[in-house]
């Protein structure tokens, strides 16, 4: 930059304590009973992270359960049953309650400190996510105690866990508060990716961010097309179940292959969701300890970026034994390989960072190094298993749950404690004990090694994974018992992190315990509830190194919002690359509507696994008005245009389209739809390439007049639509009204004929998997334009409120954002549903 | 942990008593002490091929691990001075990049290479084995065409290639015996393929390796390797009617208590096909999917309670009969050879 800000000239003493009170004033939670109705990031990441280590030791706990059964051959603690509903209830909690919730728990926390941000761009969505995941979680867990946990394992293969004869309710409990749980993910996704876009500190140019933003954008990209497959495959699941709609049924033209591709191709790019957030976590820990900058910044961001794209290519390595042809098995083989490369230069990078410093050996660095020690392991067994040749013998079998222990445990658990014991100062203001530290480290990897280096051998001596028992005399009984042994010896180990934890301790750790160079550690710990004082300009990657007279200035009150005049919470949005000023943006306080509409979101999932389906459609409806009026709520015209935020800069307090967060974190989420969209397209053209008679010669139907004019209808809606946008442009409300009302007709036209034609030609869903994903591509259409429809009614609403204007356009401009993806999904669902059976 | 015997008397809550010490005894004496189930003490050319890359791929492991962690230790406990960076950026280039797509290119050759020849069609003897809750039915047909029904039990000649076919009507199975080749998923809707091609004779045992519901893993089976020229007899006897010189009082309560609407047994009225095929499973090594040694006691349970012996099994339980006539059916199945 030509000429650099310069920080406002101190203020006296008495109008910066002034300052700081209407700070506090603001952004501190409520006491008493309104402390939960916080949307703060500093107190949801707190409870996020409480609550995902809850779980955490929930799931341990089924572990040892697990462990004991096995212990000694034809155990007969648990009974077949329990130990099926146990096992499979603690891969999912681990996955789904533990390892990807505290990604978005720990980012949620932290990343605002680190960008030198007050908050997330939306507090409420974070709010709204974090009690969506503590409700489902709380329900699946639950089950457990009814004995009506899910028990077909993890990923839940069709047709055992689609027949409702030999799954019960478990298997809805699973799919629907799962379901419940992706959607706080993918909340949190889109929370994360215009946090890291859009709130910057000013001057922090892309490549200025701290790695851990990096990831964070990495991997919220990722959950935005691994989730979204899951969810489709989550409907296709429940439709079978539920209303015995045959999408994995053979007899009936369904295929159980589908539902394996549609999970792993979620399922493994989960993985690496799971275990980029913890070399997130070491890529700004190892620097501090190493103290000097990282080397290879370029290097690692590229290598992290590659493994996200590669993540997506080698899902079929969880399917190798399923009979794929040899050449899928060469390219699958091939890509799980080169996944390894990159993962190796993230590792390198840490080991030439500690090369180019000199290393201080504290507490933190114990557990990097013991889970590099174990990660790299696993990740050498995960190249054994990525030959198809090897892994038709391993597959299945406790070879692979040793290695998948070792990458998670290694790539995710000891990275994460060696967070928590780095972060805990900011969180807590205190350090946890050096002593114990050292004590729960080497219980937890003495004692996961003898877990679990041993089940390698047990696996290879034919020993399969999910069996309840065993036979005695066949080469397993030793091998276990030293397993089950190191299993207690770990969770001994947890146990005291635990007490560590909990233990009421004295000394302060003061402001950057450990002379980090990074943002996060500017302030005061713990975390005053403002985030920080001021909002600075940053012009270095490691600003508390680099940039010596920055803490004073910030703490000083001399950078941007030093103050809340107004009463009101505020940060700053700036560019996605340069990271220029461009709003200060108004964020919403503490409130109770995420959490009831959470509530009622949850509500609607659970009461449809107990089938009682009109309550749960009450519940869905209330939930979809108290967060219009949520929305309603948060969207209000600033007072005046613009404000002065300090150190000579002045914003605009309004922003819509492409400069405000709303119509990114719209566009962002249209994504995950779309992708969730191209999923269930997937499945039609997946019984395509298996079926020689899918789509049926002649086609059963829809035909193609109903499609078409459908299609026709839905167009011209989209279009109506962006009339009504450039007329309010134009200053024209009449023309905006008018419009918008042409535009609810045609959508509601739109959506009767899309419905019309697979009824009237016949299509019935039971029948065959072609009536079936004909209706599911329809529906899912269909429910797009009432979704436009809706948004199209509330701008009506917003104008006869006179809260949408030409200035004032953000609801027109992100309803106008949505119709352009709504118009996609109905244009490709009328190609596929009516026109591919002519060519195919 | 107590005898075997006493345990499998002893009423338990999950019933469950497994057997599986004949097994693991003839294990011991086709050498190693891997026990029957090892894919490191290999009998088939497969499995052989398999534990052999399995072995450079743990000498190479081992060396990687070693070389990364010491680096990492030597850099953050040891503390040399601070390296330069051009050296530590050259070492992310070699050792993140350079040097691991070298070694896995390597092995990617030579891990692929192997497939093609191991899983080549067979044009000898195949079987038909299709995967049921929870036990296996097998069908052999020999290179004339002729079929032999069997179950629970794999039967194969010594250096001949034999081409699987596997099934599954209901969930999902995958046929694994990892002394002699990798494993492969049954699938509804499907037939996949695989090719078993062992190298010596003796015992060996087979799993069920997906999971395929409460009794997943009580879902096994012997796999007797056999030489040739006696592999050709036992199948010759093996297509042949029932031949028990038992008292009829055993036959007549099979039949008259309904086991025939399930189970076929050969030369006799019994044809149903619900069940295992009971022809000559007085000559199996194991009863119940390879769960039980082949005792009169044992049958006799089974036939009582098989629920409590394999939970989640289809079959009902006949407790209800006398004792005599249970131990009547379970000694002249014994007899069945």
């Amino acid at each position: 930059m030509t000429d650099a800000p310069v920080p406002a000239p101190l203020a006296d003493d008495a109008s910066r304590r002034a300052q700081e009170e209407r700070l506090l004033a603001v952004w501190s939670a409520g006491k008493g009973f309104r402390y939960w109705a916080a949307v703060n990031n500093t107190e949801i990441g707190l409870w996020y992270t409480a609550t995902a280590f809850l779980f955490m030791l929930f799931g341990g706990v089924l572990a040892l359960l697990i462990r004991a059964q096995l212990a000694v051959p034809e155990n007969d603690l648990l009974s077949a049953g329990l130990y099926n509903q146990v096992f499979t209830l603690h891969g999912t909690v681990m996955m789904f309650l533990f390892a990807v919730p505290m990604f978005e728990a720990v980012a949620i926390l932290l990343l605002p400190q680190m960008l030198g941000a007050r908050d997330l761009p939306f507090p409420r969505l974070s709010a709204y996510g974090y009690w969506c995941f503590a409700i489902g979680g709380v329900f699946v867990c639950g089950s457990i105690f009814f004995g009506a946990a899910p028990d077909g394992g993890w990923f839940m293969y069709p047709p055992l866990s689609t027949d409702t004869e030999q799954a019960g309710i478990g298997a809805d409990i699973w799919l629907l508060g799962l379901g419940f749980i992706e959607i706080a993910a993918i909340a949190a996704a889109v929370e994360l990716i215009v946090g890291v876009l859009k709130c910057r500190p000013p001057g922090m140019r892309i490549n200025l961010m701290p790695l851990y933003a990096w990831y964070v954008l990495i991997i919220g990209g990722m959950i935005l097309f691994a989730f979204p497959p899951l969810i489709a495959g989550d409907i296709l699941f429940e439709l079978e179940r539920m209303f015995d709609w045959p999408f994995f049924d053979p007899a009936r033209g369904g295929d159980p292959i589908l539902w394996q591709h549609l999970f792993w191709i979620f399922g493994h790019p989960e993985v690496y969701i799971i275990f980029l957030p913890s070399i997130a976590l070491l890529a700004m820990i190892v620097p501090t300890f190493a103290q000097r900058p990282i080397v290879g910044y370029s290097w690692i961001v590229l290598a992290a970026v590659g493994t996200g794209f590669l993540s997506f290519g080698l899902w079929a390595h969880h399917m190798y034994t399923i009979g794929l042809p040899a050449i899928s098995l060469g390219f699958f083989s091939a890509a799980s390989e080169a996944v390894a490369i990159p993962t190796g230069v993230q590792i390198f990078v840490f080991i030439a960072t500690m090369l180019a410093g000199r290393v201080i050996f504290s507490v933190p660095m114990l557990f990097a190094t013991g889970a590099l020690a174990i990660f790299v392991l696993g990740g050498l067994t995960g190249v054994m298993v990525a030959l198809a040749p090897f892994d038709w013998q391993v597959h299945d079998s406790h070879f692979v749950v040793a290695h998948l222990h070792y990458t998670l445990i290694g790539g995710m658990f000891f990275p994460v404690l060696a967070g928590l014991y780095y972060y805990f100062p900011i969180a807590v203001g205190r350090q946890l004990s050096e002593r114990l530290a050292k004590w729960a480290f080497w219980l937890m990897f003495t004692g996961f090694n003898v877990a679990f280096l041993p089940m390698h051998l047990t696996g290879m001596r034919g020993m399969p994974r999910r069996v309840f028992t065993y036979p005695a005399g066949i080469g397993w009984d030793w091998l276990n018992l030293i397993s089950t042994i190191g299993a207690f010896v770990f969770a001994a180990g947890v146990l005291v992190v635990a007490w560590d934890v909990l233990r009421p301790r004295r000394a302060p750790s003061g402001r950057n315990p450990w002379n980090a160079g990074t943002l996060e550690w500017l302030g005061e710990t713990p975390a005053r509830s403002w985030g920080v004082r001021s909002i600075p300009h940053v012009s270095s990657r490691y600003p508390l190194w680099e940039q010596p007279l920055l803490v004073r200035q910030v703490e000083d009150g001399r950078w941007y919002l030093p103050d809340a005049p107004e009463g009101l919470r505020e940060t700053l949005v700036t560019s996605p690359l340069d990271a220029k000023p461009e709003q200060c943006l108004r964020i919403p306080g503490d409130s109770f509507v995420p959490m009831l509409a959470a509530a009622l979101t949850g509500g609607a999932f659970i009461l449809s696994t107990f089938h009682l389906f009109v309550p749960a459609a009450v519940s869905a409806v209330a939930a979809l008005l108290v967060i219009l009026q949520w929305l309603w709520s948060v969207t209000r015209a600033p007072e005046v245009e613009s404000k002065d935020v300090g150190a000579g800069l002045r914003l605009p307090l309004y922003a819509s389209g492409p400069a405000s967060v709303g119509w990114w974190a719209m566009f962002i989420t249209l994504i995950a739809d779309l992708s969730a969209f191209a999923s269930l397209v997937f499945a039609y053209f997946f019984y395509w390439t298996i079926h020689p008679d899918f789509p049926p010669s002649p086609p059963a139907g829809p035909g193609q007049f109903w499609p078409l004019l459908a299609a026709g209808l839905a167009l011209a809606a989209w279009v109506a639509t962006l009339l009504a946008r450039s007329r309010n442009g134009a200053g024209s409300t009449v023309g905006l009204r008018l419009w918008l009302a042409v535009a609810t007709t045609l959508a509601v036209a739109a959506t009767a004929a899309l419905v019309w034609g697979p009824w009237t030609t016949g299509l019935d869903p039971t029948v065959h998997a072609y009536p079936a994903t004909v209706w599911v591509l329809s529906g899912w259409a269909a429910l797009h334009l009432l979704i436009g429809v809706v948004m199209q009614l509330y701008c009506i609403a917003r104008s006869a409120a006179g809260a949408l204007t030409a200035r004032h356009d953000i609801d027109i401009r992100n309803t106008a954002l949505y119709w352009h993806f709504a118009a996609i999904t109905v244009a490709v669902t009328v190609a596929v549903v009516a026109l591919f059976p002519l060519v195919a | 942990m107590t005898s075997q015997t006493t345990r499998a008397r002893r009423p338990r809550p999950n019933g469950v008593v497994l057997r599986a010490a004949a097994i693991a005894g003839a294990g011991l004496l086709a050498g190693g002490c891997d026990g029957p189930q090892s894919m490191l003490n290999p009998a088939g050319t497969e499995a052989e091929r398999v534990a052999e890359l399995f072995k450079v791929m743990l000498v190479g492991a081992v060396l990687i691990w070693a070389a990364v962690i010491g680096l990492a230790v030597y850099a953050a406990v040891v503390r040399p001075g601070a390296h330069p960076e051009r050296h530590a950026s050259a070492l992310i280039v070699c050792g993140g990049a350079l040097v691991p797509t070298v070694i896995l290119g390597a092995l990617l050759t030579y891990g692929l290479q192997l497939m093609p020849s191991l899983r080549a069609e067979s044009d000898g003897l195949r079987v038909t084995v299709t995967g049921e809750q929870f036990w296996w039915r097998v069908r052999y047909t020999t290179p004339d065409g002729a079929e032999v029904t069997a179950a629970n039990e794999l039967r194969l000649p010594a250096g001949a290639r034999v081409e699987l076919l596997l099934d599954s009507p209901e969930v999902i199975h995958s046929l694994w015996v990892p002394a002699i080749a990798g494993k492969m998923d049954m699938v509804p809707g499907r037939t996949t393929r695989l090719v078993l091609e062992p190298t010596r004779p003796g015992l060996y045992r087979g799993v069920c390796a997906e999971f395929c519901g409460p009794s997943h893993a009580l879902m096994a089976f012997a796999v007797e390797v056999m030489e040739p020229a006696r592999f050709d007899e036992w199948l010759r006897r093996e297509a042949g009617p029932a031949t028990a010189d038992a008292p009829e009082a055993g036959r007549r309560l099979f039949l008259a208590h309904g086991c025939g609407a399930c189970h076929t047994v050969r030369g006799t009225e019994a044809n149903g096909v619900v069940g295992p095929d009971l022809t000559r499973i007085g000559s199996r090594h194991t009863i119940a999917a390879g769960i039980l040694e082949n005792t009169q006691e044992n049958r006799e349970r089974f036939i009582a309670e098989p629920d409590a012996v394999k939970p989640g099994v289809r079959m009902p339980g006949f407790a209800m009969l006398p004792a005599p006539d249970v131990a009547a059916i379970a000694s002249w199945l014994g007899d069945l050879r």
